[in-house]
């Protein structure tokens, strides 16, 4: 899965990093950290984070098997 | 999402060129808005679409894998992806893209969104050294995670801005000793003035970076061997440091453009308020867009003395793609003007800083809230009277009040009152170099050559 979350618009409520801990967390204060490409078994819990924000500022992606490739082509080449 | 498209004039062939946030969001609105013919995007790095910010932050501290950062995608683009290969000219009569490689890419219409590139150190000698880097694309950030995970004596930041005090900000978290070098009074002084900037020299030499302000970096020196062994500074002094960051600001991908007969210089390409190029005589291309850090535009808040705007800010890439894309495929009267409202963020020293509006156009700057001995604190920007930018630290939870004042240019200083009100309300100079100049300046040098 990916994700991107809009900072201009978050809040700092921090119900995305209650919902999915390992994803989400803050750093240097209220400014939020996360990873763009949570790990498949932590689907649910982005998904949860996702519709838990107060602002919706977290954007989830499709499966797009053809953009996929293209960062698969990247860590052949290297 | 309807789509408006006119089946006769509808274009059949979209070429985006920069693959980066601003062109991956247009080629999503553009499918999303009901385009459904032959889009290609350009892309001179070899990687699928990837977020910049944290490049700066997470990707240095090494919590985020350089390959954790591509941006997701929120429709099925079916694009032809060019990626790796600069474009290298625009011929607007044959409506033709072509690449570095030799490859064409034929348009109907035409964004431009080749966005910047890293101000390279001014010696290429110096510059080559094993140890010096910046910090703009995902090679940069893989190769200074590698550089400071060798646990380095210590790193000199090149300039004061929002990367190079970012980078310092990491640094200090990964037990590292800094330098900061900037050659202005203050860290952030080009973006948000002297006198919020000298707040944040003060959290950052107590976040132990050595900071060294009015001063600037006069040559890298090698070890013999090819290594960078430290720096002489224009003070006299000199600095050991086995890495150097460069972060001198950016300059924008425009050569490419620069026999193309657009109004593009080293200010960027510009265009009106629907996002649409002007050629070298003013007048509206109708098949060519920009947008992104490569745009200046006028905006109708912050149109002084018939300035253009240019932002480099996330926020305003992702604005002025979407409205460029569904400019594209409208009518034109159903044109959406691009009147977005510049804001940005940043993380460092244990502070959240968030902006909104234009602080660089300022003369003068009040603190209106303030607690815990300044670590938390909004400070509103004023203009002959009138706000015009809103910046808080630690603090984001109020700025869409203050967004509300910038909108409306409420009087300047605000009445607010709030119940956190330092005791002393007094409005200072802003404290920027060049007050009045509608156009963010982090620091670098001002632009030097026209073509």
């Amino acid at each position: 899965m990916r994700v991107v979350v809009d900072l201009n618009r978050c809040q700092s409520y921090g119900q995305c990093c209650y919902a999915a801990p390992t994803v989400f967390r803050f750093h240097n204060g209220e400014s939020l950290e996360y990873n763009y490409a949570p790990e498949d078994d932590l689907d649910e819990q982005v998904l949860r984070a996702a519709k838990a924000c107060p602002v919706q500022a977290i954007s989830i992606g499709i499966e797009d098997e053809a953009y996929e490739a293209l960062e698969q082509k990247v860590q052949q080449h290297g | 999402m309807a789509n408006r498209i006119d089946e006769v004039t509808a274009p059949r062939r979209i070429v985006i060129v920069g693959a980066s946030l601003a062109g991956l969001r247009a080629a999503e609105t553009l499918r999303l808005e009901g385009f459904s013919g032959q889009l290609t995007l350009i892309g001179d790095e070899p990687y699928p679409p990837y977020d910049r910010p944290p490049l700066s932050k997470q990707v240095l501290s090494g919590w985020l894998p350089v390959d954790h950062i591509t941006l997701p995608v929120q429709v099925k683009l079916d694009a032809r992806w060019l990626l790796g290969v600069p474009a290298k000219r625009l011929d607007m009569l044959k409506r033709q893209v072509v690449l570095a490689d030799g490859q064409t890419a034929d348009f109907d219409y035409l964004l431009i969104a080749t966005g910047t590139r890293a101000r390279p150190w001014p010696d290429a000698d110096e510059a080559a050294l094993e140890g010096v880097c910046s910090v703009r694309n995902r090679d940069d950030a893989s190769k200074l995670y590698k550089l400071l995970s060798q646990k380095p004596q210590r790193v000199l930041v090149v300039g004061g801005g929002f990367i190079g005090s970012e980078v310092a900000s990491v640094c200090r978290d990964l037990g590292l000793e800094v330098t900061l070098a900037e050659r202005g009074p203050a860290p952030l002084g080009g973006a948000l003035g002297t006198t919020i900037g000298s707040i944040v020299a003060r959290e950052q030499r107590k976040y132990g970076v050595d900071l060294r302000v009015n001063t600037v970096v006069t040559a890298l020196e090698g070890n013999g061997q090819g290594r960078l062994r430290g720096a002489q500074l224009s003070d006299g002094s000199t600095v050991e440091a086995d890495v150097a960051v460069i972060a001198l600001g950016a300059l924008r991908n425009v050569e490419w453009l620069f026999k193309a007969n657009l109004s593009a210089d080293e200010r960027g390409v510009v265009c009106d308020t629907y996002c649409r190029a002007l050629d070298n005589k003013g007048d509206v291309v109708e098949n060519i867009f920009v947008a992104g850090d490569i745009a200046r535009w006028p905006h109708p808040l912050f149109h002084y003395e018939e300035e253009l705007l240019a932002v480099e800010h996330w926020g305003n890439a992702i604005d002025q793609a979407e409205t460029a894309a569904h400019n594209m495929l409208n009518p034109s009267f159903d044109y959406r003007p691009h009147t977005h409202m510049p804001n940005f963020w940043s993380s460092m020293f244990g502070a959240s800083i968030k902006s909104v509006g234009l602080p660089t156009v300022a003369d003068q700057v009040v603190i209106t809230q303030a607690s815990f001995g300044m670590r938390r604190f909004t400070a509103v920007y004023g203009r002959q009277g009138k706000v015009v930018a809103a910046v808080s630290f630690n603090a984001g939870q109020m700025l869409p009040s203050y967004q509300t004042l910038v909108e409306q240019s409420a009087p300047f200083p605000p009445d607010l009152h709030a119940s956190d009100q330092p005791q002393t309300f007094a409005p200072q100079s802003a404290g920027f170099p060049h007050a009045g100049h509608p156009k963010y300046d982090t620091g670098a040098e001002p632009n030097m050559v026209t073509p």
